[in-house]
């Protein structure tokens, strides 16, 4: 998948976890929003792992080991 | 601990130097209703929360600040990126060029530098989370604002991901109210005496 195909991809699936994470903040016992919330962290691993064997690492602090690209000089999201 | 991660929560990429809406943006950069205000202001009243799921929503919510501040600081970076003195004069800038440059520095479009003085943190729980709801609402309104401002999509999309983020934001915190709310009502207890100090037992 070209890069910026799945760096939105990545986004998609962050954000439905950010959301249900919220959600879950305050609805711990939902259990329904409990297994979407397993489920689309798994997906978002693996887009971030197929993500980061093609193009590098997205993570600092020892999260993304990878030998694909370089943290430090690979775009920064402003540039 | 945070991890950083080398991404924008909603993509942002602004071609065209946009000088007076980079001014306007500094509102939600470091204005009192900034996402700074919004992400510093939960994150210090998370360990005052006197329960487990309002730390959550205090310490999730304020993380996810924390890459908003990062998508409006990218905005500003962008709209200034390119352009020219004449722009900068004509923009009303030369103030804020001749201190800042090109830099993105935590002020109001006025200029008047961020302070701490626009949050609270009363370590009361009824206090600290109505505060958290009006900030929400606040923040809404600004970026409502904005997006009065602009006609631009690429300004605009962003604008709009980040006002639904605030009626999100203000859902939970509302959640996290009925929760307090609920707690002292449960246990009998006056606000004033959840909190460490109040020498009752803690609701967790």
């Amino acid at each position: 998948m070209p890069q910026n195909e799945l760096l939105n991809k990545i986004s998609q699936l962050q954000f439905v976890c950010v959301e249900l994470n919220l959600y879950l903040d305050t609805n711990p016992t939902d259990m329904a929003a409990k297994n979407d919330y397993l489920c689309y962290g798994e997906a978002l691993k693996a887009a971030i792992s197929e993500y980061e064997t093609l193009y590098g690492p997205l993570m600092n602090f020892g999260h993304s080991p990878t030998d694909t690209g370089c943290y430090v000089n690979d775009a920064w999201p402003w540039d | 601990m945070w991890i950083y991660m080398k991404k924008l929560e909603y993509p942002v990429n602004i071609q065209q130097p946009n000088l007076p809406m980079a001014k306007a943006l500094m509102a939600q950069y470091g204005g009192p209703d900034s996402e700074l205000a919004a992400g510093t202001r939960y994150l210090t009243q998370r360990f005052s929360m006197p329960d487990a799921r309002c730390k959550a929503t205090c310490n999730d919510i304020g993380t996810e600040e924390m890459g908003h501040w990062e998508m409006i600081g990218t905005m500003i970076y962008q709209c200034m990126r390119g352009a020219s003195l004449e722009d900068i004069k004509a923009a009303g800038l030369i103030g804020y060029y001749t201190i800042h440059d090109h830099g993105v520095f935590p002020c109001d479009p006025n200029g008047v530098p961020f302070t701490t003085a626009y949050i609270q943190c009363t370590g009361d729980p009824v206090a600290d989370l109505t505060e958290d709801l009006a900030a929400e609402q606040k923040a809404r309104a600004t970026y409502e604002h904005l997006m009065n401002l602009t006609d631009d999509p690429a300004l605009l999309n962003p604008l709009r991901f980040l006002r639904e983020r605030e009626i999100v934001h203000y859902q939970r915190f509302g959640e996290c109210l009925n929760i307090v709310n609920e707690l002292v009502g449960n246990a009998g207890l006056r606000y004033s005496r959840m909190g460490t100090f109040g020498g009752t037992p803690r609701c967790q």
